[in-house]
């Protein structure tokens, strides 16, 4: 299942390339309309990409009258990111949504300010509050991201999207100072993937529940590797602002990918990178015992 | 919105600019004002790029090197090829009675298709130096001052619909003095069609992205 990560593709303005996705995620919505941070927003790394739009949206109400029902013309399956600055502002959100695919609360978000509440504390007031397939977005950040994982599966979510930005700094090579009008942004692209290889890893041997995979992906092999490590379901990001065509050539070349390595299907990958170790130790016949495979369940 | 793939015909300096040309295949030009965003090759994102002239099946870039990517623009030879999407955004409204194009530096790179399709109307164009004002040979006719004079200084007493695109003090200025100018403003875009919300700017207390919403914009919008 191939999506866009949040804060992307704007789907009203470009419908035929979120028509190209299994599932449309939209922008983070908060619950009162946010203009953003100030211009410069964007700046190219070398390796990557910063961004500190500031959770630009139309704020819930708006969203709920007016982009939904022009959201769900699109005929595709709709996650709602939902953001806010504390466990009640995201459950009330949460409890206003009805008849979606799937929420993603973004837990993550690097270019403003958290709310108090831990991650797994905002997950179980959002639990309590809606019955939706509810994914926590993680930040790459943690040091111990299964930890994290694990908090919120215990605390009722559905399912992880792994990995949100991580924050970085560009300064103009002219003036030394800030690029960004925030200073710090979130940092996405190539550089990221490894990154999001590592979460999606760690948190596939920790956490029962599926995961979606995102991070620097460029290619059906970037996906094939995202799903190996123990994704179920991958997400495009940047690639998608220099390539709206990046849905259809990265469906393609996973399709290819999988054909090569004879695989039925591209979840036949899934949790391939765990089990790598076992192989390689029931290879060796050295007379050590196999060690116990940590491959995740396959529940998509 | 189309994303294909592009062959160089030619790359020419112009002052301290390059006006890359591109074969222009079944690419619509689009409207004056409208752009493309451009492959710069080696980077990961693609570069905005008003099509400067649209003739002999060929659109044309003019293009400041002032970074990696504009660098990279600038050093494509005949034979490369890049992708190149568009047309993007919201170009200037051709339906004027009295044209009178303003430009500044860079911010020129419209202007001469805007030209030839209004009929060369008078047009007053602004550089910082007399190497940059080189470029104004792709607008023959229009009148030219280099800092310190500045294009406002030019304006003449007569109402016009001006027609602009500059740095922004220069739109600014504008405005202040033609309330009604046909604006084409900048920022740095990483998508060039609605995706990242990178290119929103405040005007008049209204967010708007640049790419989609604009980038030109009537100065009493």
């Amino acid at each position: 299942m191939l999506l866009n990560a949040s804060g992307c593709l704007d789907a009203l303005t470009a419908p035929d390339v979120a028509r190209s996705l299994d599932a449309f995620v939209t922008k983070t919505i908060t619950p009162e309309p946010r203009d953003g941070n100030p211009a410069v927003r964007i700046a190219e790394t070398d390796a990557g990409m910063l961004n500190a739009i500031g959770l630009a949206n139309p704020g819930r109400e708006r969203f709920l009258a007016d982009t939904l029902p022009r959201l769900r013309e699109l005929g595709r399956p709709l996650w709602i990111s939902v953001g806010g600055f504390s466990a009640a502002e995201y459950a009330e959100t949460c409890a206003a949504l009805e008849d979606v695919a799937a929420i993603e609360l973004n837990l993550s978000c690097p270019n403003v300010d958290e709310a108090p509440e831990s991650a797994a504390a905002i997950v179980a007031a959002c639990r309590a509050a809606t019955a939706l397939p509810l994914y926590a977005k993680l930040s790459p950040a943690a040091w111990d991201i299964a930890e994290g994982a694990r908090a919120v599966e215990a605390a009722g979510a559905d399912g992880l999207s792994l990995v949100n930005t991580l924050r970085g700094l560009a300064l103009d090579p002219g003036t030394l100072r800030p690029t960004l009008a925030r200073g710090a942004g979130g940092y996405s692209g190539p550089a990221l993937k490894p990154v999001a290889l590592a979460a999606v890893y760690a948190c596939a041997a920790a956490v029962e529940i599926p995961i979606v995979g995102m991070g620097g992906v460029r290619s059906g092999l970037d996906a094939l590797e995202l799903i190996a490590a123990g994704a179920s379901a991958v997400a495009l990001g940047t690639v998608l602002f220099g390539d709206p065509d990046a849905p259809v050539r990265v469906r393609a070349e996973l399709a290819a990918e999988v054909a090569e390595r004879n695989l039925g299907h591209p979840l036949d990958a899934r949790g391939l990178a765990h089990s790598s170790l076992q192989m390689s130790v029931s290879r060796s016949d050295n007379g050590m015992q196999k060690v116990p495979g940590n491959r995740p369940k396959v529940t998509a | 919105m189309r994303r294909e793939r592009r062959r160089v015909t030619g790359s020419e300096q112009i002052g301290p600019y390059t006006l890359l040309r591109l074969e222009q295949g079944g690419l619509d030009a689009g409207i004056p004002g409208q752009f493309f965003m451009l492959e710069a090759p080696g980077r990961l994102l693609p570069r905005p790029m008003s099509v400067c002239l649209a003739e002999a099946g060929e659109l044309s870039f003019l293009i400041d090197p002032i970074g990696p990517g504009t660098r990279a623009l600038c050093a494509l030879g005949p034979g490369d090829e890049i992708h190149v999407l568009g047309p993007l955004g919201n170009g200037f409204d051709l339906d004027v009675e009295q044209p009178l194009l303003v430009g500044g530096g860079i911010g020129i790179a419209p202007l001469p298709y805007l030209s030839r399709r209004l009929g060369e109307p008078p047009a007053i164009l602004g550089f910082r130096s007399e190497r940059h004002a080189e470029a104004a040979a792709l607008l023959p006719g229009a009148e030219v001052c280099i800092e310190p004079t500045y294009v406002t200084a030019l304006l003449p007493e007569e109402r016009h619909d001006v027609l602009a695109c500059g740095p922004e003090p220069m739109l600014a200025a504008l405005r202040a003095l033609v309330p009604d100018a046909q604006l084409a403003w900048e920022a740095p875009m990483a998508c060039g069609y609605g995706a990242c919300y990178g290119c929103a700017v405040e005007l008049d207390g209204e967010w708007k992205r640049l790419c989609v919403e604009g980038p030109v914009l009537a100065g009493a919008a």
